[in-house]
């Protein structure tokens, strides 16, 4: 059986270090894994993705269109751009972020209203606010963390030595706030 | 040792592994992560960036004759630059191993084109090494190293974006320590006269012939025997995207060496399976070896002949239909195009540039390219790394044919793309006397890719102090006369140096030199670029009038506030380059510390 997880955002938002450190926890606990990211011109405030499959034996990198199990998207409208990808039973996880791409700041479009509720009317959303709980930690570059709690929890992969992973992977001065952050993003999801 | 490591990540470990000596690149993406990689070899690998990927290859083959293992990698328009070594290299065959690694583009994720460079190995007559993943690019690139040394040639390993890009676990192994081989002199080996080139040519068929029969022995080219209705041709990522689809319901023919394609093993498979498909990105390379060999496949009648062949784009081709997937309001989303970054030292020169009438501005390949968009529109065309010099000389040329025309050509492009292939471009246009206004942005780092060192720098990849050219003392020599260095965010110098260079009727240069906000500031930029990036510009919104004169400088960093009818400004983007502040008509933006 062939998870999928599929995490998006702008670039700048830190999708690239929640996917390593959940694609090494899956390593380390015995799954094949592979992640598939597009690098390059993206980076300049475009659309970003990171896509992570794990299973007994995983072969394609990328996920088809409805082919993810779960959708974390640390911004609103990048949630409803690849919801397309999600299986029609998935759940999506949507941090509760704006960030008005150029078309929206030159005042040729409005950032559109509505999304969070047309997200909950077709699909199992879990609004989060992982700007907000990250700045109740006290470091707002954890907002990332927290959202990889979301997915340990949704994807039920708390058996997974998580403490070890950040401790191996995170600078010691920065361990104790990302394992807080973890608990935090786990909290958040039911 | 299981580690995740991405196809460049593993492309670097294998180059380790194999012994390898030497590597050189041009940076490019998908590509350029392979030598950032193997520079971190520092004790055992000399990396460095060179100029362009011609030079590169040229370095690889220089240290292959010495006798070292050595290693090119590039984008796939990156060999189109280093062709004409490849291709004379092929004859001479070499030293120590040498591999040259393809990152193609299906998809055109960061490229201007998606040409496909499996057709490089058959017109260069090399073998090619195809990867599907990351543990095979580590592996085959050691099987690359014995295959270029047994049978004397240079090796093509072609990769492309999601192999590149994507990570998956991999064992990795111990250095092989090969060493450096003796160096012989050998002109008939190496001096490419056409005396000595007749010969290496037969030598060259001989080869191709040893290669095919080690194509159709190798492992590297297997088949999986499931049900025979459906036998799946394929090489590289799309192998997987295959198995994702089809699973155990086919049978496979799995090609990791892809040239010369094994003609003995294709009639096997195809003789005891009943319907053939090739599932191939780009071009019909394979299936146009099923059908010489005379069998009938489905290929490119089914499946597109651009993009990716990912599981989505194969299942809709052979089963007319995607998995299910959720319908939503679609005009809820609204386009992310990249855009300058908040603090771009591109952003002050493109608008001053995009407000000019009467004029044709010549592009290049960098994050400037951008400016060809909203608000600046500041962008005719972009052909390739190094063209806009040298595509604007050619424009301007027949521009004054016409009389009286009042066009004037502005070239533009960035200062690796300046030493890349833009100095040649500048040489034209002194030899041959264009009016060009040519524009050298000098953001003092390779942006676009990442932030690699150039020669303009400072610095070697792998950390060593370098002499840095310098940029208006190189155009002096090359007989310009008409040059001036300024600083991009500041509008109104742009404006009056631009208007400087049009009066003029002879060629000129403006050098616009500020970092990228995103650099990492060296020692010598932090004494030079003092303050840069450190404080913030803010909006008053008393004085603020509603204008958007800021919003149409295309700042991330600020927005309308429809509802108060003023602009803001976002504290945690803005990096106070103060162009917004320059264009505001009622002084109402001012700069604060950060």
């Amino acid at each position: 059986m062939v998870k999928s997880i599929l995490l998006v955002g702008v670039g700048g938002q830190g999708t690239i270090l929640a996917s390593k450190l959940l694609t090494i926890g899956l390593m380390e606990a015995g799954y094949d894994v592979k992640m598939s990211e597009i690098h390059g011109m993206s980076q300049r405030g475009g659309s970003v993705s990171s896509q992570v499959r794990y299973g007994d034996k995983v072969e394609s990198p990328v996920i088809e269109i409805g082919g993810a199990d779960i959708l974390v998207s640390f911004e609103k409208m990048e949630a409803l751009r690849w919801l397309k990808y999600l299986k029609p039973e998935g759940k999506v996880v949507v941090n509760d972020h704006e960030i008005s791409s150029m078309p929206i700041l030159s005042g040729a479009f409005e950032y559109p209203a509505g999304i969070i509720e047309e997200l909950s009317s077709k699909v199992k959303t879990t609004v989060v606010n992982a700007a907000k709980s990250a700045k109740e930690l006290g470091n707002s570059k954890v907002m990332n963390v927290i959202l990889l709690g979301t997915i340990i929890k949704a994807m039920g992969l708390e058996n997974i030595n998580w403490e070890k992973i950040i401790r191996d992977n995170v600078k010691p001065q920065f361990v104790d706030i990302n394992l807080k952050a973890i608990e935090v993003g786990m909290n958040l999801v039911a | 040792m299981k580690q995740l490591l991405t196809g460049n990540e593993a492309i670097a470990r294998g180059a380790y592994e194999a012994g390898v000596k030497y590597a050189s690149a041009y940076p490019g993406t998908p590509s350029t992560e392979i030598l950032e990689n193997i520079a971190t070899y520092r004790d055992d690998i000399l990396a460095e960036w060179a100029t362009n990927e011609k030079v590169a290859l040229e370095a690889v083959i220089g240290a292959s004759i010495a006798g070292a293992r050595s290693i090119a990698s590039m984008k796939h328009v990156g060999v189109n630059v280093a062709a004409d070594p490849l291709f004379t290299y092929a004859y001479t065959g070499v030293n120590g191993g040498m591999v040259l690694v393809s990152a193609d583009e299906p998809g055109q994720h960061s490229s201007q084109n998606e040409q496909d460079n499996r057709n490089y190995a058959k017109f260069a007559k090399i073998p090619m090494l195809e990867p599907s993943d990351s543990q095979e690019a580590k592996d085959m690139v050691k099987t690359a190293f014995e295959v270029s040394e047994a049978y004397d040639t240079p090796v093509l390993m072609r990769m492309t974006t999601r192999v590149c890009h994507s990570k998956s676990i991999v064992t990795c192994g111990e250095r092989e320590e090969v060493g450096i081989k003796d160096y012989a002199k050998d002109v008939k080996k190496y001096v490419t006269v056409p005396a000595n080139a007749k010969v290496l040519r037969v030598k060259v068929q001989d080869r191709l012939n040893k290669l095919m029969d080690y194509s159709n022995t190798t492992n590297l080219n297997f088949i999986e025997w499931n049900d025979k209705k459906v036998g799946i041709i394929s090489s590289g990522g799309c192998y997987h995207y295959a198995k994702e689809v089809f699973g155990d319901t086919a049978s496979y023919l799995k090609l990791g060496f892809t040239y010369p394609l094994p003609s003995e093993k294709i009639k096997e498979f195809c003789q005891a399976v009943d319907t053939v498909y090739v599932i191939e990105e780009n071009d019909p390379y394979i299936e146009e070896q099923v059908k010489i060999l005379g069998f009938s496949c489905k290929g490119k009648d089914v499946f597109p002949f651009n993009g990716e062949m990912t599981p989505d784009v194969i299942r809709k081709s052979v089963y007319g239909k995607e998995n299910p997937s959720i319908a939503f309001d679609e005009s809820k989303v609204i386009p992310r195009p990249p855009t300058f970054c908040a603090g771009c030292p591109h952003r002050g020169f493109f608008y001053e540039l995009g407000k000019k009438k009467n004029v044709v501005i010549s592009g290049d390949i960098g994050c400037y390219t951008l400016a060809f968009s909203e608000p600046y529109n500041a962008m005719d065309y972009t052909v390739c790394m190094g063209a806009s010099i040298s595509a604007g000389h050619g424009a301007q040329q027949v521009f004054n044919m016409k009389k009286d025309s009042p066009m004037r050509v502005v070239s533009v492009l960035g200062d690796s793309t300046f030493f890349h292939t833009g100095v040649n471009s500048l040489l034209d246009v002194t030899y041959n006397q264009s009016n060009t206004i040519n524009v050298i942005l000098d953001n003092r780092i390779t942006g676009m890719t990442g932030h690699q060192e150039n020669p303009g720098s400072g610095y070697t990849l792998q950390g060593k102090k370098a002499t840095p050219v310098n940029i208006e003392k190189l155009v002096r020599a090359c007989g310009i006369e008409n040059v001036r260095t300024i600083n991009p965010n500041d509008i109104n110098e742009v404006k009056n140096t631009l208007d400087w260079a049009f009066s003029l009727n002879e060629p000129s240069v403006i050098i616009t030199r500020w970092p990228c906000a995103l650099k990492k500031f060296s020692l010598e930029d932090k004494e030079e670029f003092k303050g840069a990036f450190k404080s913030k510009c803010a909006i008053d919104p008393e004085k603020c009038i509603g204008c958007r004169a800021c919003i149409r400088v295309g700042c991330p960093a600020i927005y309308f506030d429809k509802a108060n009818k003023k602009a803001v400004i976002h504290s945690d983007q803005c990096v106070g380059c103060e162009v917004c502040l320059q264009v505001c008509p009622k002084q109402a933006i001012q700069k604060g510390e950060a």
